[in-house]
């Protein structure tokens, strides 16, 4: 990696959530491992995708590097300053760098207020003036998202849904930000808009260069939007490396099998490798010891069960592309075997 | 059983659902005919408003009688269905003909057990007693492949996981055998790796039973693993009916064409941007006249005397294909052909 | 479930502790003397130190409220004025008599006030807001919707003379309210209560009306209903098992609480028909400035509040299993 200090760097972040339980007094029992252990860093300028199924911990991490939950444990630099504890005060000065977009475009504008006062929002809080006025920054910023300016005085809910996301988008853009951070930002809308949404956020991370944080369940998706992505499970990264390695050479076992379960609109004479995965994810409140996938995992020993495989550049991968895996897969093990469909079989 | 065969099982005509609203009327479906044979799949695909939902829970004739106007004929193994009694549709839905919706867990009664809720329907249907009823849920348990289904028939929904939950809202809908299957987006709210399972078991299933499916959802991957014809829908209508293969290779609908456009794929060019359909999905308290798709398609104005704004373009069907489509086959294959090269 | 009753039982207990140690002190530190009135118009001041003393009014506050909490499981001798068993809950020296058994003899009224209304209540607010839900939008839900309106908003002391006007001194349809114990006389237990009964449960009709009717119309709109339908449940099958499942927790929730509340005594209702109950009984301690019997009313009343909690809690768990206890 290059010398100078990443935009965002995120060492050993952990977020346990305690759940309360007991008798007579209730008192913490047990926890919630939602995001457990977690390394990367984002360049500047640069897309980080982040993916994985529901309860992998992909949102939490997001929230997290907003600050909007307190990581339990671990730290969070960004450009070298340490945010993991800081304070309202101490964050004041980095909140305008660092912005989030959100899934829902219904739930996440108020509806009472005007577009104007929505995506100026953020400059009023933090108090800051552009030249020219509040209101001539949000009509450039109208425009940058592909919306008509005069429409600052309407109210979300005369916006259709991609509308809404592009209004979300303006907002997160009112500062100027260095760091967006994306939690699922298209899939509440249609197939055509997500497009619409996908190419509008590409155009700003490179026209103004700002790094993403791209949290999605989509794989397709974040190959097409994020030139890094980190595969996610059960609240570790199970696999980091550029797009092109990612999803030419997947070497976890959990990875493989994740990019060849996604349909894709396509009618090849030769239907694509398949690996089905059985059963379900385990719960986060009590993760397998061990590597987390090894109860789903086709190649899982005893090793799987007692050693948690540290996420390195195993033997076969190309510089940045780290694995979690005692047994990564190689292209000799391609074809994988194929699983058995019923689950109890295997179970 | 080869007579029947041939047959279509379900004949939709010329429907229209039409809702009236405070703000005007509703053109939810707007003149839909399709035939399904039996032990098919028919994948419907369309955006929010596209009328693909409506359509489906017309059939079962779940829509608000206080509020809908049903038009056309809808005709199942030679039984009209539209304006049939309460009793008969009560009689054959969950029977001969079942739905799965896409919320399995806002879809399952949270007051009854797994097991109550599959037993119910084959008691209704076959008179069955609790304790038949019981071990019949128990083995429709066992056949979506959920482990321990003894146990597991006494949970309620919350005690299961969302892919467990949507096997047991399969194994309800299959409990009396129907002969049509309905699935409403069934792994829309469902990580990859859980709806690559549920669709490997619904064609499992559809195998064994020789059920006529109708697959509806806006994913045209999942179309492409499950369907065998494909019909799109825009703003209430069919657009473009055909084999999956016919639709995906070969899209002859701009709408359909740009719907492929649309979507990344996991493989191919990087750094390419998306080709996005301009515009969003009509309103169907207003919608546009003529071809509803033509203020969103990029063609439009490459038919001469602007038709596409005033004459709605028919949909003629020929040997299962089609498209609604003002274009000429000329201009159709000149277009899209140098569009995809392009792309 | 046990684990939640024995956790809850002690919560409510500390609750009670808490409230009548909050009543007590602001009572009692009031600058008024109680023995001043207990010692009547001739009143030397050594008589009115005695009955301070008698009545433990002369310790210091904190301890006076010891001497009140261990009464609840001991007793406590009044010395010039009588004994008080346990449970005791203080002693009115103005009725010369323990407070609960003041609370006994007026808790019968109260409870069958509160009984026999919320029977009507419920079944003509849920009976009139399931029809409302089922004829939703049409004639007969809008004139369920907006009598309920109407009588919602009326108010007991207007409509319990009017009610006793019209049915009872012009039509003599229905007899004076008066209260006689149901194990006496039960045919004069039930007339006479009847007025009061019809006149309370008007106005918490409407209240259930509209609960009933939207909670309904909430369930009736759920997802699982529609599945119900397409399964081939028939409309009443579906309205009986699944809607009304899920339109009950809150119901229950509500008439719990509604309940606890009732129990407490309805003062209005009480005093417009002259009935003497726990309502009654709290106005009259606060006129007479019978400090003891408006702090044991004021116990009972918050007890029976606290345990409707309980109570509705333990419901909810049973009807809704999403639910766990803990």
């Amino acid at each position: 990696m290059s010398s100078t200090t990443p935009l965002l760097d995120v060492s050993g972040l952990t977020k346990h959530f305690p759940i309360k339980g007991g008798f007579p007094i209730r008192r913490t029992v047990g926890a919630v491992q939602a995001v457990d252990g977690l390394d990367f860093q984002v360049a500047e300028g640069e897309s980080l995708g982040l993916v994985g199924e529901s309860g992998c911990g992909k949102s939490t991490t997001g929230r997290l590097i907003t600050r909007l939950l307190e990581p339990t444990a671990g730290k969070i630099s960004y450009r070298g300053q340490d945010i993991t504890h800081a304070d309202r005060k101490g964050l004041a000065p980095i909140r305008s760098e660092i912005q989030m977009i959100f899934q829902d475009p219904y739930a996440s504008l108020n509806p009472r207020h005007t577009v104007g006062k929505i995506i100026s929002g953020p400059m009023e809080i933090n108090g800051i003036n552009p030249e020219g006025g509040r209101e001539k920054r949000v009509r450039e910023l109208l425009e940058i998202v592909g919306l008509n300016p005069e429409h600052f005085n309407r109210f979300p809910h005369e916006f259709s849904g991609g509308q809404r996301q592009r209004i979300g988008v303006a907002r997160a853009l009112a500062l100027n930000p260095k760091l967006i951070v994306a939690d699922e930002p298209v899939s509440a809308l249609d197939v055509s808009i997500q497009a619409q949404v996908v190419n509008l956020l590409q155009k700003v991370q490179k026209e103004l260069g700002i790094a993403f944080v791209f949290i999605a369940h989509d794989l397709a998706i974040v190959r097409h939007f994020s030139q890094r992505v980190a595969v996610m499970y059960l609240g570790k990264i199970v696999e980091i490396a550029d797009r092109e390695d990612l999803y030419e050479n997947p070497r976890h076992p959990y990875t493989r099998a994740l990019l060849s379960a996604v349909p894709e609109a396509t009618v090849d004479a030769e239907p694509r490798e398949r690996i089905r995965l059985t059963g379900d994810v385990p719960s986060p409140i009590n993760p397998p010891s061990g590597c987390r996938f090894r109860t789903r995992c086709w190649k899982a020993t005893e090793k799987c069960a007692t050693e948690a495989p540290p996420l390195v550049q195993v033997e076969g991968n190309k510089p940045g592309h780290l694995t979690a895996c005692h047994y990564p897969e190689t292209e000799a093990t391609i074809p994988a075997p194929r699983l058995s469909k019923d689950p109890e079989a295997a179970a | 059983m080869t007579s029947t065969d041939s047959q279509p099982f379900l004949s939709i005509k010329d429907l229209k659902v039409h809702f009236s609203t405070e703000d005007g009327v509703v053109k939810a479906v707007d003149g839909l005919s399709f035939d399904l044979v039996r032990g098919k799949t028919l994948g419907i695909v369309g955006e929010s408003g596209s009328g693909k939902s409506v359509t489906n829970l017309t059939i079962l004739g779940l829509h608000n009688p206080d509020n809908t106007k049903v038009e056309g004929s809808i005709e199942l193994d030679g039984e009209e269905l539209n304006g049939a009694s309460e009793k008969t549709l009560e009689k054959l839905r969950g029977n001969k003909m079942a739905m799965i919706f896409q919320d399995a867990l806002a879809s399952l009664s949270p007051y009854h057990t797994i097991g109550t809720q599959i037993g119910e329907v084959y008691r209704k249907h076959t008179g069955a007693s609790k304790q038949e009823a019981r071990a019949r849920a128990i083995e429709m348990l066992r056949r979506v492949g959920i482990p321990q289904p003894d146990s597991r028939v006494d949970n309620y929904p919350h005690e299961f996981s969302g892919g467990m939950r949507q096997r047991a809202m399969i194994a309800m809908a299959l409990v009396c055998d129907p002969e049509l299957l309905i699935a409403d987006e069934p792994t829309t709210a469902l990580d990859v790796t859980v709806q690559a399972q549920i669709m490997d078991l619904l064609k499992d299933l559809q195998q064994e039973f020789g059920t006529a499916i109708i697959f509806i959802t806006h994913d045209l991957g999942v179309i492409a693993d499950i369907a065998d014809d494909v019909l799109v829908m825009y703003g209430g209508r069919c657009v473009e009916r055909g084999t999956k293969s016919e639709v995906l290779r070969t899209p002859q609908h701009p709408y359909t064409y740009g719907l492929l456009g649309s979507m990344p794929s996991l493989e191919g060019p990087l750094d390419v941007p998306l080709n996005p359909i301009p515009g969003s999905p009509p309103s169907l308290l207003n919608p546009p006249s003529g071809c509803r798709f033509h203020p969103r398609c990029a063609f439009a104005d490459k038919v001469e005397g602007g038709r596409c704004a005033k004459e709605r373009p028919l949909l003629e069907i020929v040997d299962g294909r089609g498209n609604a489509c003002h274009l000429t086959e000329e201009q159709r294959r000149e277009f899209l052909d140098t569009a995809a090269r392009a792309h | 479930m046990l684990r939640f009753l024995v956790r809850r039982f002690i919560g409510a207990v500390i609750t009670l502790v808490i409230i009548s140690a909050i009543t007590f002190m602001l009572f009692y530190a009031v600058p008024r003397d109680p023995a001043r009135v207990a010692c009547g118009k001739v009143c030397t001041p050594e008589t009115l130190e005695v009955i301070r003393h008698n009545m433990g009014i002369s310790d210091p506050l904190p301890l006076q409220y010891w001497h009140w909490l261990s009464a609840i499981f001991v007793g406590r001798d009044y010395s010039g004025f009588g004994h008080c068993d346990a449970p005791c809950l203080g002693y009115s020296f103005i009725n010369r008599e323990p407070v609960l058994s003041t609370v006994f003899d007026r808790f019968p009224t109260t409870a069958s006030l509160a009984l026999g209304s919320s029977v009507v209540f419920l079944i003509f607010g849920i009976g009139m807001g399931m029809l409302a839900a089922v004829k939703q939008g049409k004639p007969l839900d809008k004139i369920a919707s907006s009598t309920s309106l109407v009588a919602s908003s009326m108010q007991i002391y207007f409509v319990g003379p009017v009610a006793l006007y019209l049915l009872v001194y012009q039509t003599h349809l229905l007899s004076q309210p008066t209260y006689t114990p149901f194990t006496e006389n039960p045919g004069g237990w039930f007339t006479g209560l009847l007025v009061p009964w019809l006149v309370l449960a008007l106005i918490w009709t409407a209240n259930y009306t509209r609960m009933t009717r939207s909670q309904l119309v909430e369930t009736l709109s759920e997802d699982y209903v529609r599945t119900a339908r397409a399964k081939g449940m028939s409309r009443r099958n579906v309205f009986f098992r699944f809607a009304w499942r899920g339109a009950m927790g809150p119901i229950v929730t509500i008439f719990g609480i509604d309940m606890g509340v009732l129990l407490g005594g309805a003062m209005i209702t009480e005093k417009t028909f002259s009935l003497q109950g726990l309502g009654m009984l709290a106005v009259k301690s606060v006129t007479n400035n019978d400090l003891p019997m408006l702090l044991g009313v004021m116990i009972i009343t918050a007890a029976f509040v606290v345990i409707a909690n309980i109570v509705v809690d333990a419901c909810y768990a049973l009807i809704d299993p999403r639910i766990r206890l803990a």
